[in-house]
């Protein structure tokens, strides 16, 4: 058997399959679609992790591909930036299917929620391993039909609007993508990952299509990514259920965006090139604005989870800022920032989850005293809420350092303003919210909704618990080989823009 | 072979009218099959021989009548076989039900008449007899329409008949044109001599605009949302399906076997295009503001077909073979990956219509709890319609916007994107009710496995030709038998 082949297959089979045997239980075999989920979820997290160890000690390359007869092939192929996001995504998703267990204990329609959910990671996961541009754009749309029905899960009205909300946009930046892809194709030809720089052998005459066929891209990935003003979607889809939220913000929806505007800089224009063309410098504008504005949006909002939404705006928008910097400290730190921001706000998002489950809280002023009766979930979403603001040494600290050193590096001083600014706002946010926590006297009593032996059923505990502790260590242990800085390092060197 | 795909569907259409009850289902079916398999070896015999041409009965042009089959027709034969052989299978299990057990008497024999000479117009080589096929297909589609005998249903199929009638007199006005001129009907002779004079010009016009008529293209469009939204479900598909498809088909050899270059000029291969652009948003925005499932389903494919008229500017325009070879196949492509799901499409709204006993979409609560099956066919026939990958209407569109962007009219990019977002929103809107709950309905008729099936098969077939796309453009580009001016077809 060749693994180089089968592994790729396998990586996507083992949440596909899962999602489409889950599809026809019953809604009340619980315990073995609870099994299924963990049993596809854990063997997709044991082969990535045979995939890191092949690709990274062994040299092998992981290679699917075949022809389409369109002019192009359909390729998935592994490096270093898919392993990470490979890697963030398996995990994530093991963890967030306990959550999500346990989360929608005796709630209706279970068999539909954790179908599109298996089938929402495997887009991720096909998403990581595209290997040109046309692949990605499959199962970037994919990733939308199959997140639509876990918007609209609860099936009120609100959710139904939002489902529609996130559909108009969504879609439209599918269409733009796909003008763009198709474009690129036709003046280019296949464009594998690989062969980066073929775009620079075009002659001078092509270079205002390319330029026009960038701006489409990027507004195409941006409606995902949420760069204003393309982000309405996103504080509008927060009426799906934590879980579901806690995936699209950390791993799924918006990161998919983010990821794909790493993929067209680098690995499809070459950031040198795009460089060249003049292109980076406004779309750096474009995410300083983006941060700037979601986190004054935050500020305002009084639902936790609206307010966790359009942190992550400004949050997800560093990685755009650090991709748009020619500077290869700021390459890193846009890497590094992909896996940090995702192990921070799921943790947050199932700290808001466990609020509300557990004693039917929403809103920030409701929180006050939590601590003393959740201690747990509230030393995580502390944790989480100082790695997001940048503390030394949490996750976030280091993915900001990174960044503040490549703007310097990169003759963009203005930048350093934008990270203050913004570590400045999010302070203004998350520390009300701990301060409530922590500091202030409980206002009225809490109704239990969920009673257990903790202070929430384990399955809810547990998640936040490993997240919140991988956030402290990815920050801790930033130095070493294989922490998440350490493979941003490697993938940057590979790339070529690490020294 | 082609023999058989002809006489199979006549015989049974007699043999159904003289047998009554289940005897007629078994026949019915049993000529369904036998037509369906004659397709597929047909089509494997072309994509491994490349095209024939044979006359019935060994009398040769101008004496006899001329067949031709290359990759062109077997991809026609091979998409009605599909469609036909499910659609068949689902009207047996439609029609045993009380109400409509008269019905069945009508539906087997005319809808084997239809099956026949759909058949028979795909291999035609001659235009003469193009116009006594296209009759044939008319009347017995005409009387599908008007199968149902509501009041809305005759309206409609006279309607219907009366449009298809004045488009089949243009037509043969077109063909006496030519005959006087040239005096020869065969589609191949004819290409050597047509030299683009006057009288050429005007059987060009003609021709084109009775085969327009025929085929919906906007803005004669009018008739079409009403006799496919009345019709009985099984009825609709194959109307939305086939059809419409053979009087394109038989456009195309219009266009390039009789014509080419030498006559069509780009001035009417930019108005054809301009009117399919107009038809897709048009179509597509009446999907959209429909209240009644079947009209948004038929709305639908006034926009589709759309589609299908970008080929005459993108081929006779543009001057690169290579991306008119593109335009061409991608156009063919979505004929039939349109042809697949949108018969899926109908087949699952008559399942909805059935079970839940309106044909109002707000009506329609919680049809995903309710009939998964029927919803998950509806969202995959809806995929491959809105264009999203990897489905064929993908394949379609990708080839499309290709062609549009390598030929430099931009302005017709403006279907495959604008369509697509349209498309998306009716498919949405029906989708959506999936997830609008609602406790008070309590459930309601049973859909049969077979009705469920067959529609959901013809739902996967549309997203599978996504993935064997190299077959098809195989058949269009290397496996064609005629001549594209400028351009390579063989």
């Amino acid at each position: 058997m060749n693994l180089n082949f089968w592994l790729p297959v396998l990586m996507l089979s083992s949440s596909f399959f899962t999602g489409l045997i889950i599809f026809f239980l019953k809604e009340t075999s619980t315990r073995l679609r609870t099994a299924l989920n963990l049993t596809g979820a854990v063997f997709k997290v044991v082969a990535v992790h045979y995939m890191a160890y092949r690709l990274l000690v062994l040299d092998h390359i992981h290679q699917v591909s075949f022809s389409m007869g369109l002019g192009f092939d359909f390729v998935l192929r592994v490096d270093f930036l898919s392993l990470m996001f490979l890697a963030l995504s398996s995990n994530l998703w093991l963890v967030t299917t306990l959550y999500a267990v346990g989360y929608l204990e005796g709630s209706p329609n279970r068999s539909r929620f954790f179908g599109f959910f298996s089938l929402c990671v495997t887009a991720c996961t096909g998403i990581a391993m595209a290997g040109n541009l046309i692949s990605f754009f499959i199962f970037y749309e994919f990733l939308t039909l199959v997140t639509y029905p876990l918007v609209v899960h609860r099936e009120t009205k609100v959710a139904l609007e939002a489902g529609r909300t996130y559909l108009w946009y969504t879609i439209l930046g599918g269409v733009l993508l796909f003008l763009g892809v198709v474009w690129l194709q036709v003046i280019a030809g296949p464009l594998e990952f690989v062969d980066t720089g073929a775009l620079e052998a075009l002659g001078p005459d092509q270079h205002n299509i390319l330029r026009v066929i960038f701006l489409i891209l990027i507004m195409g990935l941006g409606v995902k990514a949420a760069l204003v003003p393309l982000h309405g979607w996103l504080p509008v889809a927060m009426v799906a259920p934590a879980p579901v939220s806690a995936l699209l913000h950390a791993v799924a929806v918006v990161k998919a965006g983010a990821f794909g505007i790493v993929r067209v800089i680098f690995d499809v224009f070459g950031r040198d090139f795009a460089g060249f063309l003049g292109l980076l410098g406004p779309l750096a504008v474009a995410a300083s604005i983006t941060i700037i504005f979601g986190s004054l949006r935050a500020l305002s909002q009084s639902d936790l989870k609206k307010r966790l939404a359009y942190s992550t705006v400004s949050q997800v928008s560093y990685i755009t800022l650090g991709a748009a910097v020619i500077a290869s400290f700021s390459t890193v730190g846009a890497i590094v920032h992909l896996v940090h921001q995702g192990i921070m706000k799921i943790t947050l998002f199932f700290c808001a989850g466990n609020f509300a489950e557990t004693l039917g809280l929403h809103n920030v002023r409701d929180l006050r005293g939590v601590g003393r009766r959740m201690p747990i979930t509230a030393i995580t979403f502390t944790v989480a809420a100082f790695g997001m603001i940048g503390v030394p040494p949490l996750a976030g600290f280091v993915s900001k350092w990174y960044l503040g050193l490549g703007s310097l590096d990169g003759g963009s001083g203005w930048i350093i303003g934008i990270l203050v600014a913004s570590s400045l706002l999010n302070a203004a946010y998350f520390l009300p919210v701990i301060n409530a926590l922590w500091f202030e006297t409980p206002a009225k009593e809490w109704k239990t909704l969920r009673p257990s032996r903790f202070e929430t059923p384990w399955m809810l505990l547990v998640p936040p618990i490993f997240t919140a502790g991988t956030a402290l260590l990815a920050g801790l242990f930033a130095e070493w080989t294989w922490s998440p800085l350490g493979l941003a390092r490697q993938i940057a060197f590979g790339m070529g823009v690490y020294p | 072979m082609p023999e058989l795909l002809i006489l199979v569907p006549f015989t049974g259409a007699l043999l159904c009218f003289l047998f009554p009850g289940h005897i007629r289902d078994v026949i019915g079916l049993l000529c369904a099959v036998l037509t369906f398999v004659a397709s597929i070896i047909l089509t494997g015999n072309i994509y491994q021989n490349g095209p024939i041409r044979l006359n019935l009965g060994g009398w040769k042009e101008p004496l006899g009548i001329g067949m031709c089959v290359d990759g062109l027709s077997v991809l026609f034969i091979f998409l009605t076989g599909i469609v036909g052989l499910l659609v068949s299978l689902y009207s047996v299990s439609f029609f045993s039900k009380a109400n409509n057990q008269s019905l069945a008497k009508h539906f087997w024999p005319l809808w084997l008449f239809l099956w026949g000479s759909l058949n028979s117009i795909f291999f035609v080589s001659d235009i003469f007899n193009a116009y006594v096929v296209m009759e044939l297909i008319s009347i017995s589609a005409a009387a599908l329409a008007a199968l149902s005998g509501t009041n809305a249903s005759l309206i409609a199929a006279l309607r219907y008949f009366l449009l298809a009638m004045a488009g089949s007199m243009a037509f043969l006005l077109g063909v006496g044109f030519l005959y006087a001129q040239t005096g020869t009907l065969d589609m191949y002779l004819l290409g050597a001599v047509t030299d683009g004079g006057p009288l050429m010009a005007m059987a060009l016009g003609l021709m084109t605009v009775g085969l327009i008529m025929k085929t919906a293209l906007f803005p004669f469009h009018f008739w079409l949302p009403p006799a496919h939204g009345e019709a009985p479900a099984p009825v609709s598909a194959v109307l939305s399906a086939l059809v419409i498809k053979g009087s394109f088909y038989l456009l195309l050899r219009i266009w390039c076997t009789v014509f080419q270059d030498t006559t069509a000029s780009p001035q009417t291969a930019t108005l054809l295009g301009l009117l399919g652009l107009t038809g897709v948003i048009w179509g597509s925005y009446q999907a959209i503001i429909q209240n009644r499932l079947k009209l948004i389903i038929a709305y639908s494919s006034v926009g589709q077909v759309g589609y299908l008229f970008l080929l005459f500017p993108l081929v006779f325009i543009t001057l690169d073979p290579a991306w008119k070879i593109e335009a061409w196949t991608a156009c063919v492509f979505q004929t039939i990956s349109h042809g697949l799901a949108k018969a899926a499409l109908f087949l699952a709204a008559g399942n909805l219509i059935h079970a839940t006993g309106t044909e109002n979409l707000k009506s329609m609560r919680n049809i995903a709890d309710r009939l998964p099956m029927t919803t998950f066919t509806l969202a995959l026939a809806g995929v491959s319609l809105m264009g999203l990958p990897p489905s064929g209407g993908f394949v379609a569109k990708w080839m499309l916007l290709q062609s549009i962007l390598a030929s430099g009219q931009w302005w017709l990019a403006a279907a495959p994107i604008l369509g697509g977002l349209l498309t998306a929103a009716y498919i949405f809107r029906i989708l959506s009710q999936a997830f609008v709950s609602d406790d008070q309905i309590s459930c309601c008729g049973h859909v049969s496995f077979v009705m469920e099936k067959s529609a959901l098969l013809l739902a996967i077939f549309s997203i599978l030709i996504g993935f064997r796309s190299k077959e098809v453009i195989f058949l269009l580009s290397e496996q064609v038998y005629f001549v594209i001016q400028g351009g390579i077809i063989p």
